[in-house]
């Protein structure tokens, strides 16, 4: 048989599928199923970037796997922005595996082989939201990725655990079943499809006040967009051990959200009839909101997880904020986050998860000094903060710098203080983790007297503990990749130029 | 047309009829079940063969005993009966092929021929009510499915004497609701002459207006209120599959309820015509009140039950209020709902039913509290109510989802107030249907096991059942030709053929 790229459509879903059934077989040999996991990863990977190919050299590979309902079909589209969010939880997905083999065996984690499952089947529910030609399989998709990791989530299966993750899947589903849905079938009531077509489908179809409604009912809906007061899920989240922490909530959940959010934003609305809406410019101002008052919060968190939690939805709401200015530069600028976001985001959980393993420490305040012990976890930890802050030479100031002249495109001036501020924020609650862990000496302990002159360096091979290789060398990589993403920042804005300049 | 398939409408009914004294002669633990599985297939053949030839010839007329209607009893299949048969027959056989082991946990076998007999006439029965084309042919067959079901009912007693007590509420609800019936036909026939229903459908129109035509249509209605469990005439469902043995609580759950909504359907739309029951009398605020009530109060309740068959049966009182709302909407969408989530609950309830069954047989106990660590002890049965509370709550890509997508829509068809309110109404339901599901997930999951519990699963003439129903649950979720495409022809066919 010939694997044309319409075939590789449904190869993307189905590849991590079959790893799974790979995986449960080989439960019994740890080590065989890990090569199950990586095999599977990198095969994703090299199927990704054919795809990418085929998508850069002007194609739209689709795919029709049933017609569900008549007139509604599950099938599958490739467009731009749905390739980047696949490249994007693709490439993460082999970094993480590698590092889930170190974190979990390093804190001998029990039901290991549920866990590669899960999170072998979130990825392939990553990969139909990704490439989703219609709102129903979005949303078939979207659900399906709540359900995969709600094991992921109260993994430990304590009390802390199930209480997570009661609050995990009730927001999520609550939200999706009570808006979503309804948004969706009304969507179809009033235009008869649910395609995502370049320039919307709602525009002759929907007067400014339904329009301004189902805008609310999809962003409300979409709660994995996680924007206040539909925020609580992630914090909760965050029971799951840190690579379900790394992957899912600063990957692909909260990047099904928000591209679920970019997605319905320009191919079922339209940027024409939501400019200048009313509900629209409310929008900008709750994202707003959020942006602030998250950044804000995750000022007062000690334990680094829930910190970097808040940090998620503070640049979650970044995105929502660039669609709701509806300027092609802010689109850019959105698509542009969600990567930059996932390779940062990704990085920081790495290390917070390194630093447990390690030592076990899941508060800040607990991590004085920790630098000098693991020094390049925390220059990972650093680069990681610098990108989300948005400092060149960093891939996170290309979304930033979009998202700005998106905002005076749009004659928003107000937002580019509210950027200022939510950058300055950033560096508040991020950088104090970096200068405490090189600076400060370790709790209970202080820093011998030396006369000027004769300074030495506090970090020598005696003092370095770092935790296991394969929980180092991710977050490295993954920095690494922050910094790559700066120079080739022009293949992405390349990809994303049909869908901005129809 | 062949010779065998022109006797099939009488051959659906009769095989089980003629099966349950056999069934009644013979001892021991094996047989009777082998015969009642046997028949019961042979009736879902006949039925699935039914129903392909009415959607693609058309309806048919069987005569019975070949006196002609309106004189003799004539039985009509067209695609609405055609339909329910297949769900109630194919029901039946999926719960036989799991009953072999559980029932003799539940049953002394030395009462497994009459158990059989008993279950057998109540398939007949409910077949018949299905097919038939005569008024009063319906009244008796619903008494033989009543008093079989009492009987079947009744035989939970071995492990909790209260199902005899359920037994005897359903007794005088089910009588209650039968005589209803029997006044309504009588008033009709008082009035027609006739007791065939297409005969009584066209005479409707002319004597719709007279005072014992009216009582009549009340008596049937509230007759078939009650025998369908619609609040507030439930209170016998939920006691009743309490204590029911395992296997028959299943095959109700599927089938029995489902039949009176097929009656409600066929009463209100082929016997008043659509223009009496929705213009003249007000049966849609009436219908959708209840409905609404229905589905949200008795959500809430499920969601406060400490048995799981008892939540389940108070959550297969809410589905009831979606399927009332969807007759009620008084549209073809409505009615394709409606229809659609006949068969869509069914399976998915008669799944949830037998897993929970097998939990039964191995626990012992259906209350919630003692199904702790159940996910560890018993994984596969554990994970297939998983995914059957997934049907159940309507996640996309089951059944239930169809269903749901089907209703919002003709609740938005609508277009005013009452549509939007209604939409509303159906979510919040949903999501309390989230909550009751998940929260048995979290008591098999997260609950330790009590300490020496063992972990063994139930045997595997049970789990493969189980499995047929949670695949098919899937399976019709995903691919809809079936349960959507015969739907839409029935309603279809409910709406131009009504007067």
């Amino acid at each position: 048989m010939m694997i044309t790229p319409d075939i590789q459509v449904a190869l993307s879903l189905l590849i991590p599928l079959i790893g799974a059934v790979g995986m449960a077989l080989c439960y019994a040999a740890p080590n065989l199923r890990e090569t199950v996991t990586l095999v599977t990863a990198g095969a994703l990977f090299v199927n990704t970037v054919t795809l990418l190919q085929v998508v850069l050299a002007g194609g739209a590979p689709e795919y029709s796997l049933i017609s569900n309902l008549p007139g509604l079909e599950i099938a599958f589209k490739i467009e731009p922005l749905g390739m980047i969010f696949a490249m994007v939880a693709s490439t993460l997905w082999i970094v993480n595996s590698v590092y889930s083999i170190g974190y979990m065996r390093g804190n001998r984690e029990p039901k290991q082989t549920r866990f590669y499952i899960c999170f072998a089947i979130a990825i392939s529910a990553a990969m139909g939201i990704a490439f989703a030609e219609n709102l129903l399989t979005l949303f078939i998709f979207y659900e399906v990725l709540s359900l995969s990791t709600y094991p992921l989530v109260t993994h430990k299966g304590n009390d802390a655990a199930l209480k997570g993750g009661r609050i995990y899947l009730g927001i999520l589903l609550g939200t999706s079943i009570g808006f979503f849905l309804p948004a969706i079938i009304w969507t179809w009531a009033l235009t008869g499809t649910t395609d995502f077509t370049q320039g919307g489908i709602l525009l002759g179809h929907a007067g400014p006040v339904v329009t301004g409604i189902l805008l609310f009912l999809f962003m409300y809906g979409i709660g994995k967009a996680a924007l206040m007061p539909i925020h609580r899920w992630l914090p909760s989240a965050m029971v799951a051990p840190t690579p379900v922490s790394a992957l899912l909530h600063a990957v692909a959940v909260v990047k099904a959200g928000v591209f679920s959010v970019l997605k319905v934003v320009i191919y079922i609305f339209g940027l024409d009839i939501l400019s200048g809406n009313f509900a629209t410019e409310m929008l900008t101002w709750i994202a707003a909101f959020t942006l602030i008052a998250a950044s804000t919060v995750a000022l007062t968190k000690d334990n680094l997880k829930a910190r970097l939690a808040y940090s998620t939805i503070s640049q979650l709401a970044y995105i929502v904020l660039a669609a709701s200015l509806v300027t092609p530069m802010a689109m850019a600028g959105g698509a542009m986050q969600i990567v930059m976001h996932a390779f940062g985001k990704i990085t920081l959980f790495f290390v917070a998860g390194a630093i447990y393993t390690a030592t076990k420490k899941t508060e800040i305040s607990d991590m004085r000094g920790l630098g000098r012990q693991m020094p390049f976890t925390f220059i990972a930890f650093l680069i990681g903060s610098l990108s989300i802050i948005g400092i060149p030479p960093l891939g996170g100031s290309w979304a930033k710098f979009y998202i700005m002249l998106g905002a005076v495109e749009a004659d928003q001036l107000f937002v580019l203080a509210v950027l200022l501020i939510s950058s300055l924020l950033n560096i508040a609650y991020l950088m104090p983790i970096v200068i405490r862990g090189f600076f400060y000496p370790p709790l209970g302990k202080s820093d011998p007297e030396v006369s000027v002159g004769h300074e030495r360096s506090m970090i020598t091979r005696a003092n370095i503990k770092e935790a296991p290789l394969l929980c180092v060398a991710p977050p490295l990589f993954t920095a690494f990749g922050c910094i790559v993403l700066f120079f080739f920042i022009d293949p992405i804005y390349q990809l994303l130029l049909p869908i901005l300049m129809p | 047309m062949n010779a065998l398939f022109s006797q099939a409408p009488i051959l659906a009914i009769v095989i089980p009829l003629m099966g349950a004294p056999i069934s009644a002669l013979f001892r021991g633990a094996v047989l009777p079940w082998a015969i009642a599985t046997m028949l019961s297939a042979a009736s879902f053949w006949f039925s699935i063969d039914l129903l392909v030839h009415v959607n693609t010839v058309g309806p048919i007329s069987y005569e019975l005993g070949g006196w002609e209607p309106p004189w003799g009893i004539e039985y009509v299949v067209d695609p609405l009966s055609a339909f329910v048969m297949m769900v109630i027959s194919g029901i039946s056989t999926g719960v036989l092929l799991y009953a072999r082991e559980s029932i003799l946990k539940e049953v002394s076998t030395d009462r497994l021929g009459m158990f059989f007999a008993a279950y057998l006439l109540a398939l007949a029965g409910m077949m018949g009510i299905t097919i038939t084309g005569d008024a009063f042919n319906i009244f008796v067959f619903l008494e033989i499915t009543s008093l079989s079901s009492y009987v079947l009912i009744s035989m939970g007693e071995r492990t909790d004497r209260r199902a005899l007590f359920a037994a005897f509420q359903y007794l005088v609800m089910g009588t209650i609701g039968a005589t209803f019936i029997l006044i309504g036909v009588g008033l009709l026939y008082a009035m027609t002459g006739t007791l065939n229903i297409a005969d009584i459908a066209s005479k409707f129109d002319a004597i719709a207006h007279t005072t014992p035509v009216r009582a009549a249509v009340g008596f049937l209605i509230v007759g078939v209120a009650i025998k369908l469990a619609m609040f507030p005439f439930h209170i016998w469902l939920p006691n009743g599959y309490t204590y029911a043995p395992s296997i028959i609580t299943a095959f109700f759950a599927g089938t029995a309820t489902k039949v009176s909504v097929y009656l409600m359907i066929r009463f209100i739309y082929t016997m008043f015509g659509e223009d009496f029951s929705f213009g003249e009398i007000p049966l849609t605020s009436m219908l959708m009140t209840l409905g609404v009530i229905a589905f949200l109060s008795m959500s809430v309740v499920a969601i406060f039950q400490d048995n799981l068959k008892r939540l389940l049966a108070y959550s297969s009182v809410a589905q009831l209020g979606y399927m009332t709302v969807g007759i009620a909407l008084a549209s073809e969408m409505g009615l394709i709902a409606s229809i659609t989530h006949v068969f869509n609950h069914a399976i998915v309830k008669t799944g949830l039913f037998l897993t929970v069954g097998a939990i039964f047989y191995m626990v012992g106990s259906t209350y919630i509290k003692d199904l702790a660590g159940i996910g560890q002890r018993m994984p596969i049965t554990s994970f297939a109510f998983v995914l059957g509370g997934l049907g159940l709550i309507g996640v996309p890509l089951t059944p239930g989802f169809v269903s749901k997508w089907y209703l919002v829509q003709a609740a938005l068809e609508r277009g005013d107030m009452v549509g939007y309110g209604l939409t509303i109404a159906m979510l919040i339901s949903s999501l309390f249907a989230v909550i009751y599901v998940w929260r048995v997930v979290e008591v098999m999951y997260f609950r330790p096991a009590p300490e020496g519990a063992e972990c063994k699963e139930a045997p595997l003439s049970m789990m493969i059942p189980c499995w047929i129903f949670v695949i098919a649950i899937f399976y019709f979720g995903i691919e809809t030709s079936v349960n959507i495409g015969f739907a839409e022809a029935a309603a279809s066919f409910l709406m131009g053929g009504a007067k």
